[in-house]
């Protein structure tokens, strides 16, 4: 028996542990990208223009936070999406419910929505722009308009999903009328409708951008393309890594506040 | 309370897909009487149930509960669901407070009762814990818990015990048998366990499947000092093994 010496399958096991934490791994495949970022232009493999280093993008990064510019462009397209958001979140919610719950609403609204939610968002910037001019109403009604029909939807869909049973025993509790909507489909649909919100933001933060490369006077979108025409490779890179980067604060923050607020669900 | 069930037909679905469940159904059940329905899966127990509280409506016959036509579900009507229904994100405590809550009693009054259930179904320690967090016994027991808490006058329970393994399920008939003989409710059980029936019940109706008819109704001795007890006792068993061939011959019916 080879007691003393552990088994060369077993050694392996703390780096093992290490790794399986999800934070490593992620870290990982960050700083490998990081890594090839900074070869590919430090030995000058490609064209500075094209693919800034690093550190340009860095330096970039720093001067645009001194000039207050990156502060008022993330602002203003934050501002936008919360805005438009916001109105998409606060009417899907009572719409899906409705749909959900009310087979009448459902059959009147849900082909209708389908169609509509298959029509690309960005196609009705024209018409927003000839509707609207170019102001802040035709960017924010652009983002309502990419993702209420997903927010309603979705939200429908989870209140279908309610089991009849809940909502049965609150009948023969003696409960009637809003307070099952209220007291039983709201809490059970919470978690759904955190996720939703969730991931429909990921395409409102989409649309600003999109919504500020056609026209806009700030916002981050509206930086990029600035960029673009000046050829300035640096400063479309800190816009790109900004909107990452917020977006990915919203999502975290959304899936932090599903945790606080839906417990019982994890 | 007095419950009537009059020629009570339920049919599912139209015309040339239409599906008779229910056959002419006639029940009565007063105040502090233990009934149980006894027969076969799909034999349209749990529809029986569904109609008695409101959820569903007879395709003809009517159901009467006091005198007054059944219309819809109430609180003087409480059932437990076959599944597990417990509002997942509610505490065991909080489970049994919701139908109080929906009722809108005072703050006191829920806070009281809710604790005086819970210990009526012998789960004072438990009473923070999620639904999750309790085994399928307890579940059933905040179940009926919060059934009793809303005060109803009858108590409709579906195969309350059907998930539960065999242990627990004797042990869960004995704190009902209990339960029910303290608070001398009006009660229907539900069940496939014709033993669990005859154990409880005063009176067990035998319902045989497609449609679902009453086929046959056996009143039952009362003395039950000791369930166990009874459980083995010759007599017991023979009437056992006789309602047993009964529900076997009509399943029988079927395959023939
Ligand atoms: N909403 C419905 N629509 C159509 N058919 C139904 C409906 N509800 C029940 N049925 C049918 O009625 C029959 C009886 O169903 P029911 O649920 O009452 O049986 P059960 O005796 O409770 O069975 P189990 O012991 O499995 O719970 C089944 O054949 C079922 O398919
Ligand atoms: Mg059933």
């Amino acid at each position: 028996m080879r007691s003393s010496e552990a088994h060369p399958l077993t050694r392996w096991i703390p780096l093992r542990r290490f790794l399986a934490q999800s934070w490593v791994l992620g870290l990982l495949g960050l700083v490998t990208v990081l890594l090839f970022w900074f070869l590919a232009t430090a030995s000058g493999a490609v064209d500075s223009l094209f693919l800034p280093s690093p550190h340009v993008v860095w330096q970039a990064g720093q001067s645009q936070w001194q000039s207050g510019l990156l502060v008022k462009d993330a602002v203003a397209s934050i501002q936008r999406v919360f805005i438009g958001f916001a109105l998409s979140a606060g009417l899907a919610l009572p719409m899906g419910i409705a749909m959900g719950s009310n087979l009448t609403i459902c059959r009147l609204l849900e082909p209708l929505m389908a169609l509509i939610r298959y029509m690309p968002a960005p196609a009705f910037i024209p018409l927003l722009i000839i509707y609207f001019g170019l102001e802040e109403l035709p960017k924010v009604l652009l983002i309502f308009i990419g993702t209420f029909f997903f927010n309603t939807l979705m939200i429908m869909d989870a209140v279908k999903f309610v089991p009849s049973e809940l909502v049965e025993t609150a009948l023969t509790l003696g409960g009637r009328g809003l307070p099952i909507l209220t007291r039983v489909v709201a809490p059970y649909i919470a978690p759904q409708v955190f996720d939703t919100y969730r991931i429909n933001m990921a395409s409102a933060w989409n649309l600003v951008i999109v919504a500020e490369l056609v026209a806009a006077n700030e916002g981050l979108g509206k930086r990029i393309s600035l960029a673009q025409r000046f050829l300035r490779t640096d400063d479309i890179f800190v816009g790109l890594i900004v909107i990452g980067l917020v977006g990915l604060t919203i999502d975290l923050g959304f899936r932090f506040l599903m945790r606080k607020a839906c417990a019982w669900a994890n | 309370m007095h419950l009537q069930v009059s020629a009570v037909c339920k049919s599912f679905g139209y015309g040339s897909n239409a599906k008779q469940v229910l056959d002419t159904i006639n029940l009565d059940l007063h105040s502090g009487q233990f009934l149980a329905l006894v027969g076969s899966s799909g034999s349209g127990k749990s529809t029986i149930m569904r109609l008695i509280a409101g959820l569903d409506r007879p395709s003809s016959g009517e159901i009467r509960f006091d005198g007054q036509l059944v219309r819809g579900p109430g609180a003087e009507r409480g059932m437990v669901f076959q599944k597990y229904s417990l509002y997942p994100w509610l505490t065991a405590a909080q489970n049994v407070a919701f139908g109080m809550e929906l009722q809108g009693r005072s703050r006191a009054e829920i806070r009281e009762r809710t604790a005086y259930f819970l210990e009526v179904v012998d789960l004072v320690d438990s009473a923070r814990l999620l639904p999750r967090e309790l085994s399928g016994g307890m579940q059933q027991r905040v179940a009926i818990a919060r059934a009793l808490a809303a005060e109803p006058k009858l108590l409709l329970l579906d195969e309350p015990f059907g998930a539960l393994d065999l242990q627990i399920r004797e042990s869960m008939q004995e704190f009902l048998y209990q339960l029910w003989q303290r608070t001398g409710l009006a009660a229907l059980l539900i069940t496939h366990d014709l033993e669990e029936a005859m154990l409880l019940a005063q009176q067990v109706h035998i319902l045989a499947p497609r449609p679902g008819r009453i086929v046959r109704s056996i009143a039952l001795p009362s003395d039950r000092s000791n369930l166990a007890h009874l459980r083995v006792s010759p007599a017991f068993l023979e009437l056992r093994e006789d309602l047993a061939r009964t529900l076997r011959s009509l399943d029988g019916a079927l395959v023939s």
